[in-house]
């Protein structure tokens, strides 16, 4: 019990324990612990900013939704306005073209009827020649009587 | 035996556990990861984080040998301690067949082992007081107050003695708790010795002996544990008393 010695050999190991401790012990430990600290947070910091990311991407997404239906919608107007435009031409020009041949017609049947009546006023002088001829009993000179049956056929 | 005899028993067993330990924690901190701490990293971790958040709980300045310091400390005393929970005649009843007649286990009931970790310490306070507080600092810290510069002689019979105090309180503390619980150990061991063939007397001094020590080892458990701990924290806390200016 008496006090010796063994006083300065436990203060050296005490030093010599100390000194190992803090050379070769405590600073790997701690800075794993360290690091495992920082992966950890950094960790929570990813998942919050993927959370974040997320949440931008289904607003972006319900942008983009949106827009495309807006567009849709205008695209489908813009459809229905030009069918309706090309439907309307189409109208004009079916009346135009209608009118058109209608008027060919028109002036083909007068055409025909102011012929027709031409060789009816035709027939009808000669009728009136063969007639007057077969009342005067003699032939009558065409070449002499001409301007009478053309003034005649004028008056028809 | 004068001042130079040296109580190998002490030395050797706190040196065996003190490398065993320093052993163990090196083997950890060579491959630690930063992954999943499984077996003997958990332990570390852990022991490395109470003596660390334990430094920063009562160790206020910046130094970064206060916590390997208080982690060398407290797992060096705490298994110099757990000797104590051998059963007391095991290991001298065996170097006594090897022909060794006196072994102690429990370096920590050798006042030369606690004396010795407290003049270590002692020697840190002394070093960081002049560090820190300048030799004028300290000189005007043990000798200036409490009573101004007139009341010089008693501010330092006063500080001296504060001041002194420190390591012999922290080894005689440990060596008392040690010593009296292994002196316990022993009584009880003793009870048991003193009987005296099959008799009723004999049978009840027996039973309680194995009852007795039982209940002993796990209370001496906690006191193990404890006196570890204050021997540490104490360091601490007078080493954070060095490192202010005033206190």
């Amino acid at each position: 019990m008496n006090i010796n010695a063994t006083l300065l050999a436990q203060t050296i190991m005490f030093a010599l324990f100390v000194w190992f401790c803090m050379r070769f012990v405590w600073p790997p430990i701690m800075a794993a612990l360290d690091q495992r600290k920082k992966q950890i947070a950094d960790g929570l910091a990813d998942a919050e900013r993927a959370k974040h990311d997320l949440e931008l991407a289904a607003k972006r997404s319900a942008e983009i939704l949106r827009e495309a239906k807006e567009k849709v919608s205008e695209i489908m107007t813009n459809g229905e306005k030009r069918a309706s435009e090309i439907v309307e031409t189409a109208k004009i020009q079916a009346k135009v073209e209608g009118d058109r041949i209608i008027a060919g017609a028109k002036a083909e049947v007068d055409q025909e009827v102011f012929r027709a009546k031409e060789q009816l006023r035709g027939q009808v002088s000669a009728i009136a020649l063969a007639g007057a001829s077969k009342i005067l009993g003699r032939e009558i000179d065409a070449k002499a009587h001409d301007d009478l049956l053309d003034k005649l056929v004028a008056e028809l | 035996m004068g001042f130079w005899a040296l109580n190998l028993d002490t030395v050797i067993m706190s040196l065996l556990l003190g490398v065993v330990l320093m052993f163990v924690f090196r083997r950890v901190a060579k491959k630690i990861t930063p992954g999943v701490p499984v077996g003997a990293q958990n332990f570390c971790e852990w022991a490395v984080e109470f003596v660390d958040s334990s430094v920063r709980g009562s160790f206020s300045a910046k130094n970064n040998m206060i916590a390997p310091l208080a982690l060398t400390i407290f797992f060096w005393v705490f298994s110099m301690n757990l000797m104590d929970l051998l059963p007391i005649d095991y290991v001298p009843l065996l170097m006594h067949q090897l022909g060794v007649p006196y072994f102690k286990v429990v370096p920590s009931t050798d006042p030369n082992a606690t004396f010795g970790l407290a003049i270590g310490v002692f020697l840190l306070v002394l070093f960081y007081s002049f560090k820190m507080k300048g030799v004028g600092g300290f000189v005007g810290e043990l000798t200036l107050q409490p009573f101004g510069k007139w009341g010089m002689p008693i501010n330092l019979l006063l500080e001296g003695v504060n001041l002194i105090a420190k390591p012999i309180s922290l080894a005689l503390r440990l060596f008392g708790n040690m010593y009296a619980g292994e002196m316990i150990f022993i009584l009880i061991a003793l009870m048991g010795g003193a009987w005296a063939g099959v008799t009723l007397g004999g049978a009840t001094l027996y039973g309680s002996q194995i009852l007795l020590s039982l209940g002993w080892a796990i209370f001496h458990i906690l006191i193990v544990t404890l006196q570890a701990f204050i021997f540490m924290t104490l360091t601490v806390v007078y080493l954070d008393m060095a490192h202010q200016e005033h206190h």
